[in-house]
């Protein structure tokens, strides 16, 4: 569901209220912000940086610059279903690469893409943290380890089955 | 009475399906009625054995590795919640497992052991007896005990940590910061991870004396955003720890205040970097800083700030609580105490291995981890994260030790070792390695940013076989001038695994053995 501009602005405003509880908006509070706005819409809204902006008495050039920085924040909104492949050298040990190809393969997907109909998007991520239990990978907020191209199979029909279930 | 059983919430054990063997243990025990005590417990770090269940019994904790939801009927009829240890996946004691009873856990003693999130048991088990300690104290003599102790920094540079804490004791400032570099971004390590979900309150501890000893009324741990369940176990303790006054205006009834926030990164790991996280904290891009001056002295928001690694501010409780001498004893040389080693990648038997520094690689990768996951020969390891160097089986022997590894133009760095077997090529690794610097760099200087983007291209050549003696010669005068002329580590090293990588294996690079050594 993609909230429309007047909500948007509306859970924009709710969230600035909420850090500035502590009187007016630091810069510091920038990220904090931001993190909000991505956990609640799934994505930075390009349109909200005008407001952004004048809330934090920074040029749109310096909040758009933030927003550009960080590999976290997206500016289109997500796919229903984000897998990140692990890239390090960890997983590159234990048949990471083989592991991105047959992802890549199972959904029809190349990295940094979407699938067509907007039900995958398959990304690179630079360590999950489970390089002595590697290849690992995050389907949306959930770390998986030791998987082997079976095992993701797997994982993707459980979740086939559970979206089914939601409709 | 109850049978208590562990299963870990570690974020390693969840991703390897822990959840579903809590929920499994838990609907069993009651289809069979049998009464069960479930605690989530933190990870012991014997990651190879996850999810690693433990039962509770008048001798100890027995254990059961790689338990799967598909096992749980099975150890019930094995009667496993009575202590038999016939099932197949038993383990014996679990302190008893060579892995676990052949290291010193100063750091990680409570790993595993305790419920993460109960300060009872936290100080139940020794916690909190440092800063109890400490607010006896003045900040000069909390120093003087961390200087004593020998503590480097346990995040890759390895600077003494008493003398940090003492340039911010004896900075003037009007408000003094502690940061904790959280942002565990290299490939290889875990052990920051394993303490902020296992073991959180141990970190905040650390961090609470850091602040009495230079005066510091706040701090930041910055946690990268891929480590959600760290962040929220972090969140908790914190709430916990201001409830029971030991963190807020007066801590541990010592009228001096320590506040403590968490802030959570968001996907750059040039933010690792301690400059560029500062940037990060202040809401900026994270660029980094051309130092001097010293984050010690003009640091977060310009203030005097101490900014140190999860694992040295870890180190700081059992250090107060049994004194420098107590922690000066372990090690060898002028590298004190022990080091957290993560051994990780292609490994039989990868974990957390805690031990006083003076072990060889070989020991590690045989002795503890088992030899290759694959039961391939092992070719390479990385030591040190993604800016650390390929050491070929002539070095194995070296001991981990800080000076040791500088001498072989090596970095012991945060003690991360990742194994790569015979099947892996160096030549493309190297290639990863700038590749790598080249997605990852904050591009404010020219070395590094243009630098690791022609690494790409001229090892592309090479491995293309492409005028390669050129190229070679090429290569080598990039790798100089970026480890020369970059701003920090991230330029700065990325040719450490890109060089030992040509110089220990140059047939994969399309070299004769011993071709270009001297360079």
């Amino acid at each position: 569901m993609k909230p429309d501009s007047t909500e948007t602005r509306r859970i924009i405003g709710d969230i600035l209220a909420l850090h500035a509880h502590e009187g007016p908006l630091g810069q510091d509070m920038l990220l904090p912000v931001l993190h909000a706005i991505q956990d609640r819409l799934g994505f930075i809204p390009p349109d909200a940086v005008e407001g952004l902006a004048q809330s934090f008495n920074l040029s749109r050039a310096e909040v758009h610059g933030v927003i550009t920085f960080y590999h976290y924040y997206k500016t289109t909104p997500p796919a229903r279903c984000t897998v990140q492949v692990c890239r390090a050298e960890a997983c590159q040990s234990m048949g990471g690469d083989a592991l991105l190809s047959h992802v890549s393969h199972a959904l029809g997907c190349d990295l940094h893409a979407h699938t067509p109909d907007g039900s995958f998007a398959l990304e690179p991520v630079y360590c999950l943290g489970q390089c002595a239990t590697a290849p690992a990978i995050m389907i949306n907020d959930a770390v998986h380890a030791r998987v082997t191209p079976q095992r993701f199979d797997k994982l993707v029909a459980k979740l086939s089955t559970k979206a089914e279930e939601v409709a | 009475m109850s049978v208590r059983i562990h299963v870990p919430a570690d974020s390693a054990a969840l991703a390897l399906g822990a959840d579903d063997v809590a929920s499994a243990i838990r609907s069993e025990a009651a289809r069979r009625g049998i009464a069960i005590d479930l605690v989530r417990n933190g990870t012991r770090g014997l990651l190879y054995l996850e999810p690693l269940v433990e039962v509770e019994t008048p001798d100890g904790r027995i254990g059961f590795g790689n338990v799967d939801e598909s096992d749980v009927a099975a150890l019930f009829d094995a009667g496993f919640h009575d202590g038999e240890s016939t099932h197949r996946l038993a383990l014996g004691l679990v302190e008893d497992i060579p892995y676990l009873a052949r290291q010193t856990r100063l750091t990680f003693a409570r790993c595993g052991i305790t419920d993460p999130l109960s300060l009872a048991d936290y100080e139940a088990h020794g916690g909190y007896r440092g800063l109890r300690q400490a607010v006896t104290m003045t900040g000069a003599d909390i120093v003087a005990a961390v200087t004593a102790s020998g503590l480097r920094g346990r995040g890759g540079a390895a600077f003494h940590t008493g003398i940090k804490w003492n340039t911010v004791l004896r900075a003037p400032g009007y408000q003094k910061y502690i940061v904790c570099n959280a942002d565990e971004g290299d490939s290889g390590t875990f052990a920051d991870r394993i303490v902020m979900e296992s073991d959180p309150f141990v970190l905040i501890e650390g961090m609470t004396i850091a602040g009495l000893a230079v005066g510091a009324t706040r701090g930041f741990i910055y946690v990268r955003s891929e480590y959600p369940h760290a962040i929220a176990a972090l969140n908790h303790a914190i709430q916990t720890a201001t409830r029971a006054g030991l963190l807020g205006a007066n801590v541990a009834g010592s009228g001096r205040a320590f506040e403590l926030e968490v802030r959570k990164g968001a996907g750059a790991y040039i933010c690792g970097e301690e400059t560029a996280l500062l940037e990060s904290i202040e809401g900026k891009r994270g660029v980094v800083r051309a130092k001097p001056p010293l984050p010690a002295l003009a640091g977060l928001f310009g203030q005097p700030t101490v900014i140190n690694n999860v694992l040295s501010l870890a180190s700081v409780p059992v250090i107060l609580d049994k004194g420098a001498q107590f922690y000066q004893d372990f090690g060898m040389g002028r590298s004190r105490g022990t080091l957290p080693v993560q051994l990780a990648g292609n490994i039989k038997n990868g974990g957390l291995i805690e031990l006083a520094f003076g072990v060889t690689l070989r020991e590690i990768m045989y002795d503890y981890g088992g030899g290759s996951a694959s039961g391939r020969p092992i070719k390479a390891v990385q030591v040190g994260g993604p800016l650390g160097a390929y050491l070929p089986p002539s070095q194995w022997d070296t001991p981990l030790d800080y000076e040791a590894f500088a001498a072989l133009w090596a970095v012991l760095g945060h003690g991360g070792i990742v194994v790569h077997d015979d099947s892996a090529d160096m030549a493309k690794l190297a290639r990863y390695a700038m590749e790598f610097c080249a997605v990852e760099s904050c591009g404010k200087c020219t070395p590094c940013r243009i630098g690791s983007t022609r690494g790409v291209e001229v090892i592309d050549k090479i491995r293309a076989g492409t005028e390669r003696p050129q190229q070679v010669i090429l290569l080598r005068s990039l790798c100089d001038t970026m480890l020369n002329g970059s701003l920090c580590a991230m330029g700065g090293m990325t040719p450490y695994p890109v060089l030992s990588a040509l110089n220990h294996f140059p047939q994969d690079f399309g070299q004769v053995a011993g071709d270009e050594l001297a360079a």
